[in-house]
């Protein structure tokens, strides 16, 4: 079989070049892909969208807070060693029901409702609801009054009692402000997901579910659809942005 | 025929200036307070992410709602046409406005950034109620200003009543304001009930006219000017009537908890097992702060007396306090109900009585507004005619007759 062995290969060169350069070429357009479907910053948000999270309690384990760190790292939330004053976006809360005794775990975070009381109360109108429905609390307007923690049914924000100086471009914070989680407003409007999710995807968890709940198609109006789900305090009717399976 | 009521400015003697300096002591250690917790945050309180409002905003409400209930006895004249309550209504505006100044500015200084004072001026959001008590608030000092000025104008002083009249409903809807920032709070078991509105404003009809009685008394004492029983017994006992109120109210209030489930646990907390929220209820607000002051005010033998009216003003003043404390903190302490039927932990401090201890500065702070507005009467009445020269029986009780007098 030498014909074989003399076979010109200059072919075979030409068409793994040409198929590395195409790749080279469509790779960055595939993997942008997902960020060409992110809103184009010169673009409003509009309520087409309307963000939201799942959380699969069943998936939550016990004693893990990586969503907590991931949210943390991502925000700069450090401590001052002063639990009662520091702030906290998200944290895991464990329940044990009086009558049965049966445990479980969830993280509870802002729960972006549909109609904010916290946006409600703001004098100010610094605590405010974006049209993809993330409540966010603009920090030059916010004077501090502390109203917004009053009326929040879920203990979300958080207020800062002492001097920033280690904050971080994509998480502006400060003295006198109230604060909470922003969905990782930042990571969605480039097409990410929050870093809460995305650690605890990482870890392979999966309890968190991020997502367009507007768009029949995504996984988080997928798995809503299919499976029973609650939305905490849902006797307030504040169709929230944050719902629960398995509580 | 009655003599014409006269009204002068105090004396402006070393006694004035002595008691105005030591006024002015506590408003600079207020002002002095409200800097340190603004230069360090509020770390350095006992306000936590938990207990968010704290002494600086118990006395602010009591300041702003007994506020309201100063301007009550210029309303009684004005308004409802009772003649012996005349000469105490320019006195009632202007201790009114002060209580109010001295109420907004510790709510003011205990804002996270005060420094933004001009934001909240300047961008409303019209569905937040503490948008709407910015008008209520920089209202009222204009409407009552206003009505001061036709009190105070012989050419104005026809338009006393009508001035009067919208002084008084304002009043009202400022105080309803009030009672809603916590009635309209759905979160929390404590709040949401619309009884928080009418309650805050009997209870200021009753706080408002105790600080009235001592700053008459006071007044009266110190300038050396004679005040007769008659109208002081007036006071008092209208006093009563209000004190009784409030207690119906919170009476009310607790009864329709007590019969929903869902309250049993708020209640329990406050009536029973709250530790300082129970003593406080049941100690300071019930007893000391009401039962003790009603049973004072008309019992003949204590009734008659000047000290024991004077401590009983000082009495319901401490009960309400007590009561904004039992309101605001006590409201906070108890956790939220987010998982009926669940026990409740986390690093967040969920699930568990939230514990707070009063700090010092905020407490001057507190105090620091006390003292403003005690500054701004003090200095109201020494540039302007607030005080009648003599509020004898002779002069302001249409039942005093000579023969009594002689009797």
């Amino acid at each position: 079989m030498t014909d074989n062995a003399q076979t010109d290969t200059s072919r075979r060169r030409f068409l793994g070049g040409a198929a590395t350069a195409a790749a080279g070429l469509i790779a960055p357009g595939v993997l942008l892909h997902e960020v060409a479907q992110a809103r184009p910053a010169d673009q409003p948000v509009t309520s087409a969208v309307r963000w939201g999270m799942l959380v699969d309690t069943s998936k939550c384990a016990n004693g893990c807070t990586d969503c907590v760190d991931a949210c943390a790292e991502e925000h700069g939330l450090t401590g001052h060693g002063r639990p009662e004053t520091d702030a906290q976006w998200i944290r895991k809360v464990n329940l044990r029901d009086k009558q049965t005794g049966y445990t479980q775990t969830l993280p509870l975070l802002c729960q972006h409702c549909e109609h904010p009381p916290c946006v409600d109360v703001c004098p100010t109108g610094a605590s405010f609801k974006r049209a993809d429905g993330i409540v966010l609390v603009d920090k030059h307007i916010c004077i501090g009054c502390r109203y917004c923690m009053m009326a929040c049914p879920y203990k979300a924000r958080s207020f800062i009692h002492e001097t920033l100086d280690d904050q971080l471009p994509d998480a502006p914070r400060g003295k006198g402000t109230v604060e909470s989680c922003t969905f990782c407003v930042h990571r969605v409007d480039e097409g990410e997901q929050p870093a809460c999710v995305e650690a605890c995807t990482g870890e392979n968890h999966n309890a968190l579910v991020f997502g367009d709940m507007n768009d029949p198609a995504s996984e988080i109006s997928r798995q809503l659809k299919q499976y029973n789900s609650r939305q905490i305090r849902a006797d307030l009717e504040l169709n929230t942005g944050v719902r629960y399976r398995g509580i | 025929m009655k003599q014409q009521i006269q009204f002068t400015e105090i004396d402006g003697g070393p006694r004035f200036y002595s008691l105005l300096g030591f006024i002015g002591l506590f408003v600079l250690a207020g002002l002095a307070a409200a800097f340190y917790m603004e230069h360090n945050g509020h770390y350095v309180t006992g306000m936590t992410n938990q207990i968010v409002w704290g002494t600086p905003h118990v006395f602010a409400v009591f300041l702003i709602v007994a506020a309201s209930g100063a301007l009550n006895v210029a309303s009684i004249s004005s308004v409802f046409g009772k003649v012996p309550y005349k000469p105490l209504a320019r006195l009632s505006g202007l201790l009114a406005i002060a209580l109010l100044v001295g109420g907004l500015m510790v709510l003011v200084l205990d804002l996270g950034r005060p420094d933004r004072l001009i934001v909240a001026m300047t961008k409303y959001n019209f569905k937040s109620i503490f948008a709407w008590n910015i008008f209520l608030y920089t209202g009222f000092m204009v409407i009552v200003g206003v009505y001061l000025w036709m009190m105070m104008e012989r050419r104005m002083n026809r338009f006393t009543r009508m001035s009067g009249l919208f002084a008084f409903i304002w009043r009202l809807i400022l105080t309803t304001g009030t009672g809603s920032i916590f009635g309209f709070l759905v979160a929390r078991q404590a709040y949401d009930s619309a009884l928080m509105a009418p309650m805050f404003v009997i209870m200021s009809f009753s706080f408002g006219l105790a600080i009235f009685i001592l700053v008459l008394m006071a007044a009266y004492k110190w300038s050396d000017r004679p005040l007769g029983d008659a109208i002081l017994y007036r006071l008092k006992n209208l006093l009563g009537v209000f004190i009784a109120s409030v207690l119906y109210f919170v009476m009310v209030y607790h009864l329709t908890n007590l019969y929903i489930t869902e309250n049993h646990g708020i209640e329990r907390f406050i009536l029973l097992d709250g530790g300082i929220y129970t003593q406080l209820f049941w100690i300071v607000q019930v007893l000391i702060g009401s039962l003790l002051p009603l049973a004072l005010l008309y019992l003949p033998s204590t009734g008659k007396s000047r000290g024991w009216i004077g401590i009983s003003c000082a009495l319901v003043i401490l009960g309400g306090l007590a009561q904004m404390y039992i309101i605001i903190i006590g409201g906070q302490a108890y956790p939220l109900e987010m998982f009926p039927g669940k026990e409740v932990s986390s690093s967040f401090f969920d699930g568990i009585v939230n514990s707070y201890s009063p700090s010092l500065p905020e407490v001057v702070l507190g105090i620091g507004g006390v003292a403003i507005a005690l500054a701004a009467v003090v200095v109201g009445i020494r540039v302007l005619r607030f005080l009648p020269v003599s509020l004898a029986d002779e002069l302001v009780d249409p039942h005093y007759s000579t023969d009594k007098a002689i009797a």
